[in-house]
């Protein structure tokens, strides 16, 4: 508790962009296999003015493995400066971060030294089952009035997943956050527009339809994720659902418009069963926003396709060998700030593109990198003679949106049916023109030996790490 | 001399208190922006402003007239040491854990603003605050033999309570309308960041002092 406001919390995105550039970025690192390796919290520098840039300057390592950490956060961000229920004298000092494999969570204090957290309190499976009802917990996102955490699956790993809270001063676990799941089931991100009073929820699968790999009869038959549910997020009830097709297999990502009085955002699917394209759907309210009524409608369209590219069944995995050909594999988008860039990853192809969506129902493409890929196996321009593996994933962007940094892991358990020779590690930078188009940067290049880095955050907050009540005014 | 019943003292501490609360960003003008905000519109900014000084209103006077009724059958003296616990317990416990009533909606009618408004001002102990004044008002006045009857009047009459609520409101709506204009129309909401300075932590230790005053008076 401050006496002033935490200076990383901002009343809108426009003054988060003013932010000053991050100089460090903490790394959820998974072990892999029989490595010897811990699964650990890495540190890297991302000061370019600093003779470690590029370079590990710290690390924690869990006291168990198998965590599968994934899409971890922060205790506290700019919604504690949210009007009706402010809290601006929180501090942004802890990571909460959630493991899908263990149902284990951490809790990380950054305060003392933030090259070096210290873990300062573990959330075993059984307290976390027994307080939520829930397994598996995915995304963790900072609200207004606490923590909220997205799981995937029931205690006995199947359905529903769900919402679950977290008090922000205790990390104490108080319980399911859902008073009525509707016709919901299947759970994986989720995210809401603070200012019309709206939680959205995506899907992937349960625990145990991933947990051991992607499974090709669910797969084919449609039964993995194609909706997306809208919650009252003040009252925890499912309003509505909004059924993408039963062929648009694993809706994930969810990126609502950073503005509050915006009503849309962005969703990425993985796979169509038609013809193994991606895509991207925007979500919007049909009034706009402004109708002002609680009972606004949503609907969804696509406004991004990406097809897949035809490959020699000889490069393909297994998996892949039959359909002779490459799917883009969008796993992971990202917006800017300013609502402006989308960039999604496409961890199949290798492929990390960068839409202009200042018109949100046409994005245009404004820039394209490759690197690692299925079959392109794409080098970086430090290690040009270096093939690599596995493909741009899980992607942030600063707070003023000039810099754009991703890793290449997926998920343990579905790494290996793409890149059978084992997904090596690395996490690399881009420089964004704010006129759109980007460039990789050649000196920017970091390698996890016998570790897999997934999910990212900037040091201060990023573009999804905070949630904002107020609009910029012009 | 006394306004309906108010000592002279205790009219400007009635001001004074109204505009400190509306001067908080968390009791009020901070909601009314965010909602001319959302609607990009300056009218929803004052309209803002009504409910909001209505639940004001509503969680000073509902404890002011809790205490002038109070105070018609129990002894001044119960009540003082009773307002000083509360204080002193209300404070401490605002100093340790920091608690804040759970509001997540922010698409909010007329009754949803005062009942928010009436939340907040109440969590925030507004209304025990205010009665303190009310007690040394009428401690003044039964010691200068005006009030000489019996414990009737042995806290304040329930038309001055209402007149020191009117006061006190008038005071904040004054202020919190006055900051929430300045912030939409000029100066934006960079200056949060630099200028909301820790209310709460300044209001628990107010709320001690001021039930240690309560003794004392």
């Amino acid at each position: 508790m401050s006496l002033m406001p935490d200076p990383t919390f901002y009343p809108s995105p426009g003054m988060a962009m003013q932010a000053a550039p991050e100089r460090i970025a903490y790394v959820a690192l998974l072990n892999v296999g029989k490595s010897g390796k811990r699964d650990a919290m890495g540190v890297i520098n991302v000061d370019p003015r600093s003779s470690a840039y590029g370079q590990f300057v710290g690390q924690v390592d869990f006291p168990n493995d198998d965590n599968e950490l994934h899409h971890f956060g922060w205790n506290a961000c700019s919604a504690c400066l949210c009007p009706q229920n402010p809290h601006p004298h929180m501090e942004r000092r802890y990571l909460v971060v959630p493991g899908i494999g263990s149902s284990r969570i951490h809790i990380l204090d950054t305060k003392a030294d933030p090259n070096h957290p210290k873990i300062v309190k573990v959330i075993e499976p059984d307290e976390f089952i027994k307080k939520t009802g829930y397994t598996s917990p995915h995304t963790i996102h900072c609200g207004p009035d606490g923590i909220y955490g997205s799981a995937l699956g029931s205690a006995s790993g199947d359905g529903p997943g769900g919402i679950f809270l977290m008090d922000a001063n205790t990390f104490e676990l108080k319980g399911p956050w859902e008073k009525d799941h509707g016709p919901q089931s299947l759970a994986y991100d989720f995210w809401w527009h603070l200012g019309l009073d709206t939680m959205i929820t995506s899907e992937w699968g349960t625990p145990n339809m991933v947990k051991s790999g992607i499974i090709p009869e669910l797969l084919l038959g449609g039964k993995y994720g194609h909706k997306l549910h809208i919650w009252d997020l003040d009252k925890r009830r499912h309003l509505q659902e909004i059924d993408l097709g039963a062929e648009q297999q694993m809706v994930l990502e969810l990126r609502p418009s950073h503005d509050p009085k915006k009503a849309y955002g962005f969703v990425g699917v993985v796979i169509s069963l038609k013809d193994l394209s991606s895509s991207i759907w925007m979500w919007y309210r049909e009034d706009g926003g402004q109708g002002g009524g609680k009972n606004g409608k949503w609907a969804a369209r696509k406004v991004i396709e990406i097809p897949a590219e035809p490959a020699d069944p000889e490069s393909l995995p297994p998996l892949l060998k039959g359909f002779k050909a490459v799917p883009p594999l969008v796993t992971d988008i990202n917006l800017s700030l300013d609502d402006r860039f989308l960039y999604v990853s496409c961890w199949g192809t290798g492929e990390f593109i960068q839409y202009d969506v200042s018109d949100p129902g046409n994005p245009k493409k404004t820039g394209s990198i490759h690197l690692g890929g299925i079959v392109r196996r794409a080098a970086h321009p430090k290690k040009p003679a270096q093939p690599l593996n596995g493909g741009p994933q899980m992607v942030e962007i600063s707070r003023d949106g000039k810099r754009v940094y991703f890793t290449n892991s997926l998920y343990s358990p579905w790494d290996e049916q793409f890149y059978p020779d084992g997904v090596k590690s690395w996490m690399v930078k881009i420089d964004a023109s704010p006129k759109g188009g980007m460039k990789l940067d050649e000196k920017f290049f970091v390698e996890f030996d016998g570790l897999r880095a997934h999910q990212l955050r900037l040091e201060g907050g990023d573009a999804s790490s905070d949630s904002y009540c107020f609009s910029d005014t012009k | 001399m006394t306004h309906a019943g108010l000592t002279s003292t205790a009219f400007w501490l009635m001001l004074l208190l109204g505009a400190y609360h509306g001067l908080n960003p968390g009791m009020g003008w901070l909601f009314a922006v965010a909602l001319g905000m959302q609607e990009q519109k300056g009218s929803a900014v004052a309209r803002a402003l009504v409910p909001i000084a209505l639940g004001h209103a509503l969680a000073i006077g509902s404890v002011v007239l809790a205490a002038a009724f109070l105070g018609m059958t129990v002894p001044l003296g119960a009540i003082r040491y009773s307002v000083a616990a509360i204080l002193v317990g209300l404070g401490i416990f605002c100093l340790v854990r920091h608690h804040h009533p759970r509001w997540v909606r922010m698409q909010v009618g007329f009754r949803d603003l005062t009942a928010w408004s009436f939340l907040m001002a109440s969590a925030h102990g507004a209304g025990l605050m205010v009665v303190p004044v009310l007690l040394g008002s009428s401690t003044v006045e039964a010691q200068g033999g005006m009030a000489g009857h019996n414990h009737i009047s042995a806290t304040t009459s329930p038309l001055a309570g209402m007149f020191a609520t009117g006061v006190h409101t008038f005071a904040y709506l004054a202020v919190t309308g006055l900051v929430a204009w300045m912030v939409y129309r000029k100066l934006g909401l960079a200056l949060l960041r630099k200028t909301w300075f820790n209310f709460d932590l300044l209001w628990a230790a107010a709320l001690v002092a001021t039930g240690l005053v309560t003794l004392l008076i």
